[in-house]
């Protein structure tokens, strides 16, 4: 309403945040193998990956633990080289039970000696080999990327849009990728372009990287398919609906993907992992995480084996200088916090926080007073109070006809909130019952 | 909250310099009667105490700001227990109130005590100023003596309530309300802009009813209340056209001389409403009645 237009049209809302990228000039670091690890069987969105390994097996840097579970599911490799103590559940930080296989290392991290390059020439070659490589969306969604690209008609392709915005406080994991691992990158778009036929890459950056812009720019300045489009330091940035809207345009509708606009969005850090993966043949075994936060005594970037305790990583910064208030896995605006720090590092963990008493204070709340500014901040111009209103009457219908379902769970509702109302929390626990509603329907 | 009071400052103190020491014993009994009402009403049922929110001092003092000095003290802390027990509190508190507690307790005692509240402004100042313009009611009513002069109406040196008068000190606050992102334009805009255009229609002077009676007032701290007004920008801008057109219609044809505040009320009714037809669709979704997508 009443917007007017300079230039590009942006999505509308968002919040201006702290960024905090204290760690974006870290180059990231090594650490030691641990003493062991604990790999999940559910790292992705989808179906948990099936073990094919059993206690007692020796396994090297690369091997397969587990196959796909299913279609939408992703194969899961060994971290380090070690023997396999047992295979159990746990709860996951969401309290959910899961799979879980326990490694202990040889402190060796020996690779795995049939580990080789794959044999990529054509389009299926290279979906495959994408498929193998267990890669799911490293930015934290955890899709497994294999689906994402298997797009069946490369023709309905217009853009490929590489997610490097990072629009998150703290984590800094996507940065170092765009400044590190510019080899990998570059052959990672060249693998676009020859398999899946992408005529056009446009690389979504917040202003707030300069070098990073400055880094793509120089990396990709002989290739004319490949563009870099400066965002604005708004959160979200990232999200996948506000990316392609402002780096294509393209508005994606309720309950559609991506590609059914066109566009593909990919990670820089999948990217980069894609290329590496092609070049090596070493699977999705080590992780780039940005440790941070108040309560962490040296703040870095540190690649990690993939099932790393949380305890081991913090120990290897330095440990933590006070309790933790919150610990999470991811920013503080959409990670998912963990009851303890036994929880290990995912394929897409792309950082752990420990905050402070000060960074994550508990807040009182106070009685909504209708001031809108929640529905100003949400890009997609949903109503949270409307949100709340159906959820305490437990109007499953109401919360339908309100496209609850098109939350994207950024956050920037509870964020601006005077009244420090859980918006986005509450929006959360509306899906259940969002969800029970649709199950109750009727089908026709 | 605190914001909206440091927004309310350059007109309290330019109500005090005006109007003199009765306008100060007005906001104090107004602000304590309103704060102490909220403190009594959560004792007594039992609920948690919410005067800290500073929303129960904010609206004592638009209300004493919009009494005239002629009002007995006893009849502003009346008025200031009604808009905090029966507009706000039996409603819920703060935030599920339909109408502005401020202005109910306004017109409760407009309608009570017409004669006090009409408005005579103090002789003291009509010596300080020299001017004979400062007796008497609004310059809205009906055979005032004189119309004030722009200047006269910018710096507020004209009868009236103590706080609506001085429209430079309000627009101050206005701007300042504006520049921390409390309020946003559009209600302010649309209500001043849709009065003036009527009042230029119907022949008047569009600057003397922008400037003068409980416009600004209601215009930028009355109507841009959260509680009682949409939430929508477009919603807001109908909120402000419909509050401009009443009051315009009240002062051209009505019996009343003012008419912002009662504008305002049938509004805040209206307001529920008005958010509902102007909600807007959450990008990339369908109109509910066929259309093509977005």
């Amino acid at each position: 309403m009443f917007s007017l237009k300079f230039g590009k049209a942006l999505m509308p809302g968002g919040a201006n945040l702290p960024h905090f990228k204290d760690t974006s000039k870290l180059a990231p670091v090594y650490m030691d193998p641990p003493a062991s690890v604990i790999i999940p069987m559910s790292m992705h969105i989808g179906a948990p990956a099936t073990p094919v390994v059993k206690a007692g097996d020796h396994v090297d840097v690369g091997q397969l633990l587990a196959s796909a579970g299913g279609f939408v599911s992703a194969p899961i490799y060994s971290s380090i080289s070690g023997t396999v103590k047992k295979i159990d559940t746990m709860l996951s930080s969401s309290g959910a039970p899961m799979q879980v296989i326990h490694i202990e290392s040889d402190g060796l991290m020996t690779p795995y000696a049939e580990i080789k390059a794959p044999d990529v020439h054509d389009y299926d070659s290279f979906i495959s080999a994408v498929r193998e490589s267990g890669a799911v969306g490293l930015g934290g969604a955890g899709f497994p990327t294999a689906i994402k690209l298997d797009v069946k008609d490369t023709s309905r392709i217009s853009e490929i849009v590489i997610n490097g915005a990072e629009c998150e406080p703290y984590i800094t994991s996507d940065t170092r990728t765009m400044l590190d691992r510019g080899e990998d990158i570059k052959y990672g778009i060249e693998l676009l372009e020859k398999y899946l036929d992408a005529k056009k890459i446009i690389f979504g950056i917040e202003s707030n990287k300069p070098e990073c812009i400055e880094a793509i720019k120089a990396l990709t300045k002989d290739d004319p398919a490949v563009s870099v489009c400066k965002l604005p330091s708004k959160y979200p940035q990232g999200g996948e609906k506000v990316l392609v809207y402002n780096t294509t345009g393209k508005l994606i509708p309720e309950g559609k993907l991506p590609i059914d606009v066109g566009a593909v969005v990919l990670n820089c850090t999948t990217l980069a992992f894609i290329g590496s993966y092609v070049k090596t043949g070493m699977p999705l075994v080590k992780k780039c995480v940005t440790v941070a936060g108040g309560a962490v005594k040296d703040p870095k970037n540190v690649i990690v084996p993939i099932g790393t305790r949380m305890k081991d990583v913090f120990d290897f910064c330095g440990g933590l200088v006070c309790e933790p208030k919150k610990v999470l896995y991811g920013g503080p605006m959409m990670g998912i916090s963990v009851p303890d720090l036994e929880q290990p590092i995912l394929k897409n963990t792309n950082a752990i926080l420990a905050l402070n008493e000060k960074q994550a204070p508990t807040q009182d709340t106070s009685p909504c007073i209708r001031c809108g500014s929640c529905i100003n901040a949400c890009p997609l111009h949903l109503d949270p109070t409307a949100f709340t209103r159906a959820y305490k009457a437990k109007d499953g219908a109401a919360l339908e006809a309100l496209h609850l379902g098109m939350c994207m769970e950024c956050g920037c509702c509870s964020f601006v909130c005077p009244a420090k109302q859980p918006l986005v929390q509450r929006n959360r626990l509306a899906k259940a019952i969002l969800r029970q509603h649709i199950a109750s329907k009727p089908k026709n | 909250m605190l914001d909206v009071i440091i927004a309310l400052l350059p007109v309290s103190v330019a109500a005090v310099i005006i109007f003199g020491m009765k306008s100060l014993a007005l906001i104090a009994t107004c602000v304590i009667a309103s704060v102490l009402s909220e403190f009594i009403f959560n004792l007594a049922c039992k609920k948690e105490q919410t005067i800290s929110d500073l929303s129960a001092a904010v609206t004592g003092l638009i209300l004493a700001l919009n009494l005239p000095t002629t009002v007995e003290l006893w009849q502003a802390a009346v008025g200031s227990v009604i808009s905090i027990v029966v507009v706000k509190c039996l409603f819920g508190g703060i935030g599920k109130n339909f109408a502005n507690p401020a202005m109910v307790g306004r017109i409760v005692l407009f309608l009570s005590f017409s004669a006090k509240v009409a408005g005579e402004s103090n002789p003291v100042i009509k010596s300080i100023a020299g001017i004979d313009a400062v007796s008497g009611a609004t310059p809205l009513a009906e055979g005032a003596e004189t119309i004030p002069g722009t200047m006269q109406l910018l710096f507020g040196l004209h009868g009236g309530s103590i706080g609506e008068t001085c429209a430079i000190a309000l627009i101050i606050g206005g701007i300042y309300l504006l520049a921390r992102r409390i309020i946003t334009w559009h209600i302010p805009v649309a209500f001043i802009g849709t009065v003036m255009l009527c009042t230029l229609l119907a022949g008047e002077d569009p600057i003397m009813h922008a400037l003068s009676g409980g416009l600004l007032i209601g215009a930028i701290f009355m109507a841009t209340d959260y509680v009682t007004s949409p939430a929508t920008p477009l919603g807001k801008i109908i909120f402000g056209i419909g509050c401009g057109l009443i009051t315009a219609l009240i002062r051209i044809f009505g019996s009343f001389p003012e008419g912002v505040s009662f504008a305002i009320l049938l509004m805040n009714i209206l307001s529920p409403y008005i958010e509902k037809w102007t909600v807007m669709r959450p990008l990339g979704t369908k109109k509910a009645k066929g259309g093509e997508a977005k």
